[in-house]
């Protein structure tokens, strides 16, 4: 016992100022680390400041994946926080669990926080909703794949901005010529290639609405026009054309230190690349395959929401819907917004950003908005909702490696990961009854 | 040496200073990586001579937050929850082997064999295999977030019990023998004769243990949400995947060097006892 | 096995076994039994939904090529880890032991990866192998080897083998300079009356002379990258490209930790606890007859 008590007193000493005495403590565990740690941990703080009947505590558990796992077993183990954040990967597995989680809009109506569905913006809620439109977590930190280019080197290739995929063809063949050593890269396949390519196009990646529509159902993505996509993005590989340089973010280096002219990836990586590109970068719109449509739909996001684990006791639930209006007011999203790129999830926070004249001073940062609301969401462009997802995404990475390493062509890739998908989706179909 | 040849003697020293750098350069380069600005660590290649940001990076490393966002945990307190933790372990473990290596050794008892077979069991098999079930168990006995959850369900293994049970098989008979023809009762036995005869053996047994639990990460990811409680280890695997950020290099670097200095000096400062120790006994 | 001449049974060595058991009970064999009933279910993530499901998990295991592609994968790695951290500890320990003086402080040098934590030891490699930014790639473009380690699964696959030999060297050597210290400087005098040279003395009377600590470290390092180089793939590769380095105990880890999947996760435990079961048998009987004969 010796050890722990000069330990802990010695820790309690540390974050001395941070014992509560009447406040009700309410945990928070996020997966925001570096920068972003640091602006989770300023939002806390200034809503405890704000007032003194609550304390939020932000946690900060790790990676997407290290977080969710960890308030799941702290949930099983009866140990949970009250607010945790999940990707969207995790979407079907939270809503599959009934009783564990607490839908946000129900937590606000219960709560008597003022509440209006309508004041979001439709492509980042549509994502989170229950088929009869209840909204079930609240969208945290949302980005969509956009495609960054490097100005000075279109420039000096005498390259043009693509719009489309054969001008990402074209554009790259010029970057190349000029001495690249790539043209294109990308990163979150799955996301950026697969799904997004999907809801771009229209196309669905699965039936029964891409997985709103219960949980039986198929993914569909091995079609002809993904695969014929596919298929040319590898032939770019063989050309030096196109680069794969690994799954996540990993790819960022490669673009930012000029080794490659475009990158499709996040819009969250805007803070990322100004802090390390010395070039002039863009950000536009994600190009369009014209053999599939005349115009692009609309982009789905990725990024996290934040959930509400049931429970706790209706005080603390108190606090955390007040927390959760904190966090969705205006000036807060505004903020958040500007600070690190992702979407602000209420339209007053894009028109407070438009009226602060923040698009203006940094041209492209509304690129994602715009992606997202270009039209109006259909069955294919609404969101993906797929159990076992993390897993299926791993699958996904899997095939389309070996697609880039010419293992396998887009079409075996593609219906390998589609089976092997399928299974996925029916072992959750049964755990998720 | 047999036989007295320069050029031999020559070749010797280049291939083992050769192996030294060769051995030695990831850390090097980690060095390095800490003494740059972060803008320099994103452009390749990346530097392989020093730069001038150490003590900068260092500050902020040690004083700052670090970059970890990890409110209100400095990088001292979790190298002193990871010192805690080996420390823990490593006695802990050595302790319950010793006691347990006796009495299988030295008693006849019923169930001994049963016993015998349960601890040998939980030989190797990594907590990493059994986390989440592990997880439940320190949960309900309510040690979340305190360091008896650290370190005691790590003690559950059989490698220590494994080697003092082969040390004390050498131990010739004649030693009991005579301790029990002066009168000398078990545990007098086992402090006066086992102990002393184990000394290496045991600090061999304590360096593996101090780097087995300093080394852990997942095991404190997964039990500590008390940021007060994190461990360094643990926090650099979470300064490698911040999401939709690269990684701050200099930083990150600047932390492993911190993480690197307590394990390696216990082995270096023990080094004679731990070779001994290790090649001596268990082959 | 039991000391010829022993202490009477009483209480005491019950008392004496008394805190391994029950930690072992409490903290191994639990969870352990949890995680085999674990295997016979298919369960939600929360534990919310559970259906008993007898061997299916296992089924689906053994009819999965991905899985039992995984087992020889990890043979190949385990392998080749062996060898090249034992290869180099056996040339840097033969060099060693020629020196008079200098053996110590070349063993201090080389003694300490050692104490890096596996996953650090995976950060320092990706780091240095960075396709873009790291410096062996830069090197290697040089030469005209295009490093890209998240395309290429062989690249990837010798990646983690480096970094995982790279800890081990240290330990391998340690147990090589031992035991080449222990042979008598007599039996290496004589064949050099012989006429042999450094090198024939190596390969004809030192390396046969050690083959007992060669087979021991084999054993060692065997178990080592089966199961303690998991911090070095997570950090390293996260198994891929494609599943080129996902090793079983990776994907233990994989499909349960990231997955959530737990049925599948815990019937792929209860087949690494069967094979850690025999293994330590298998172990433990090898040792056995070395001490009594």
């Amino acid at each position: 016992m010796s050890i722990k008590s000069i330990l802990s007193a010695s820790a309690v000493v540390a974050v001395a100022g941070s014992t509560a005495f009447a406040e009700t403590e309410i945990q928070w565990w996020h997966a925001m680390g570096g920068t972003n740690g640091e602006r989770v941990n300023k939002i806390a703080e200034d809503f405890n400041a704000s007032q003194d009947e609550y304390k939020v505590v932000p946690v900060y558990k790790g990676n997407y994946t290290e977080t969710m796992t960890a308030a799941i077993a702290a949930f099983r183990a009866k140990e949970h926080p009250e607010i945790v954040q999940v990707f969207e990967v995790g979407t079907a597995t939270m809503m599959a669990a009934k009783g564990a989680v607490y839908p946000v809009e129900q937590l606000m109506k219960d709560a008597g926080e003022p509440f209006d569905g309508d004041a979001f913006l439709p492509a980042v809620v549509s994502y989170y909703e229950t088929p009869e439109g209840e909204l079930l977590s609240m969208p945290f930190n949302s980005s969509t794949p956009v495609l960054w280019y490097n100005k000075d080197a279109l420039d000096a290739a005498g390259a043009d901005v693509p719009t489309t995929w054969e001008e990402v063809r074209t554009a790259s063949q010029k970057l190349v010529d000029n001495g690249m050593k790539c043209g294109v890269s990308f990163g979150y396949q799955s996301w950026v290639m697969i799904e997004n390519f999907s809801a771009w196009h229209n196309l669905p990646s699965g039936t029964k609405e891409n997985g709103f529509g219960g949980f039986d159902t198929e993914l569909t993505f091995n079609n002809d026009k993904v695969a014929a996509r596919l298929d040319d993005i590898a032939d770019m590989g063989k050309e030096g054309l196109f680069v794969y340089g690994g799954r996540r973010g990993d790819s960022l280096p490669m673009f930012t230190n000029g080794d490659c002219g475009m990158w499709m990836n996040s819009s969250a990586y805007y803070g990322s690349i100004s802090e390390q590109a010395d070039f002039e970068f863009g950000q536009t719109m994600l190009p369009l395959d014209t053999k599939i449509a005349d115009a692009p739909q609309n982009s789905i996001i990725g990024g996290a929401t934040l959930w509400v684990l049931a429970g706790h006791d209706e005080e603390e639930y108190k606090g955390t819907a007040k927390f959760l209006s904190y966090l969705s007011s205006p000036e807060v999203q505004a903020w958040w917004h500007q600070e690190t790129g992702y979407v602000p999830i209420t339209t007053a926070a894009y028109e407070l950003s438009k009226e602060q004249g923040f698009y203006e001073k940094n041209p492209g940062t509304d690129i994602a908005i715009k992606q997202l609301s270009l039209n109006t969401p259909t069955a294919n462009s609404r969101g993906i909702r797929y159990g076992n997802f993390v897993q299926i995404r791993d699958v996904i990475n899997e095939e389309l490696e070996a697609l880039w390493g010419g293992e396998k062509t887009a079409k075996e890739a593609l219906d390998a990961a589609v089976e092997r998908g399928n299974d996925l989706l029916r072992r959750f179909e049964r755990s998720a009854k | 040496m047999v036989e007295n040849r320069p050029f031999a003697t020559f070749l010797t020293h280049l291939v083992l200073v050769l192996g030294v750098i060769a051995i030695a350069l990831p850390v090097w380069i980690t060095f390095v990586a800490a003494t740059h600005d972060p803008l320099r660590m994103g452009q390749a290649p990346l530097p392989m001579w020093p730069g001038d940001h150490f003590l900068t990076n260092m500050k902020q490393t040690l004083f700052g937050s670090g970059l970890s966002g990890t409110e209100g945990a400095p990088v001292w307190l979790m190298l002193l929850n990871s010192l805690a933790m080996a420390l823990m372990i490593s006695t802990g473990k050595i302790i319950i082997s010793l006691l347990s290596a006796f009495a299988i050794v030295y008693f006849k008892f019923p169930f001994r064999m049963t016993f015998f077979w349960m601890i040998f069991i939980t030989l190797m098999l990594p907590v990493e295999v059994r986390i989440l079930p592990t997880f439940e168990v320190v949960a309900d006995l309510g040690m979340l977030n305190s360091y008896w959850g650290l370190s005691v369900p790590l003690i559950a293994s059989a490698t220590a019990t494994f080697m003092f049970r082969q040390v004390f098989l050498t131990v010739p008979d004649e030693m009991l023998e005579s301790a029990r023809i002066d009168g000398a009762g078990p545990l007098r036995f086992f402090f006066d004769i086992l102990l002393p005869l184990s000394r290496t053996n045991i600090a061999a047994l304590f360096v593996i243990l101090f780097i087995y639990g300093w080394n852990q990460y997942l095991w404190p990811l997964l039990i500590t949400t008390d940021t007060s409680m994190t461990t360094i280890v643990m926090s650099i695997k979470q300064m490698l995947e911040a999401a939709e950020q690269s990684p701050q290099w200099n930083i990150i670097m600047a932390t492993a060097l911190l993480a690197m200095i307590p394990p390696v000096f216990v082995v270096i400062a023990m080094q004679k006892l731990f070779v001994q120790g290790l090649t001596e006994t268990d082959k | 096995m039991l000391k010829r001449v022993h202490f009477p049974s009483s209480l005491l060595p019950y008392l004496l076994v008394a805190p391994q058991i029950i930690i072992t009970l409490v903290f191994f064999l639990w969870p352990a039994s949890q995680a085999m009933y674990q295997s016979f279910l298919i369960e939600d993530a929360f534990g919310l939904g559970t259906e008993f499901v007898w061997f299916e998990n296992f089924e689906q295991l053994l009819t999965d090529s991905h899985y039992l592609a995984s087992f020889q994968r990890t043979a190949v790695f385990s392998l080749l880890v062996a060898a090249l951290s034992m290869g180099t500890a056996l040339i840097l320990a033969g060099f060693a032991q020629r020196v008079v003086r200098g053996a110590m402080f070349y063993r201090t040098l080389l003694i300490w990866p050692y104490a890096v934590a596996p996953v650090l030891a995976g950060a320092l490699w990706v780091f240095m192998f960075n396709p873009t930014l790291g410096i062996f790639p830069y090197f290697l473009e040089m030469v005209g080897i295009t490093w890209n380690h998240y395309l290429s699964g062989n690249q990837a696959m010798a990646l983690v083998i480096m970094a995982a030999a790279w800890k081990q060297v240290a330990y391998n050597f340690l147990f090589y300079l031992a035991a080449m210290q222990s042979i008598p400087n007599s039996v290496i005098e004589a064949a050099a009356i012989d006429g042999a040279g450094p090198a024939r003395r190596f390969w004809t009377i030192i390396f046969p002379l050690i083959s007992p600590t060669t087979f021991f470290l084999l054993v060692i390092n065997m178990v080592y990258a089966f199961f303690e180089t998991f911090g070095i793939i997570h950090a390293v590769t996260q198994g891929g490209p494609g599943t080129s380095t996902t090793i079983l105990v990776y994907k233990v880890f994989n499909d349960g930790f990231v997955g959530l999947d737990l049925g599948g996760s815990a019937a792929q435990s209860v087949v690494l606890m069967v094979l850690v079961i025999a293994m330590t048998v298998v172990q433990f009987r090898f040792v056995e007859r070395k001490v009594e004969y």
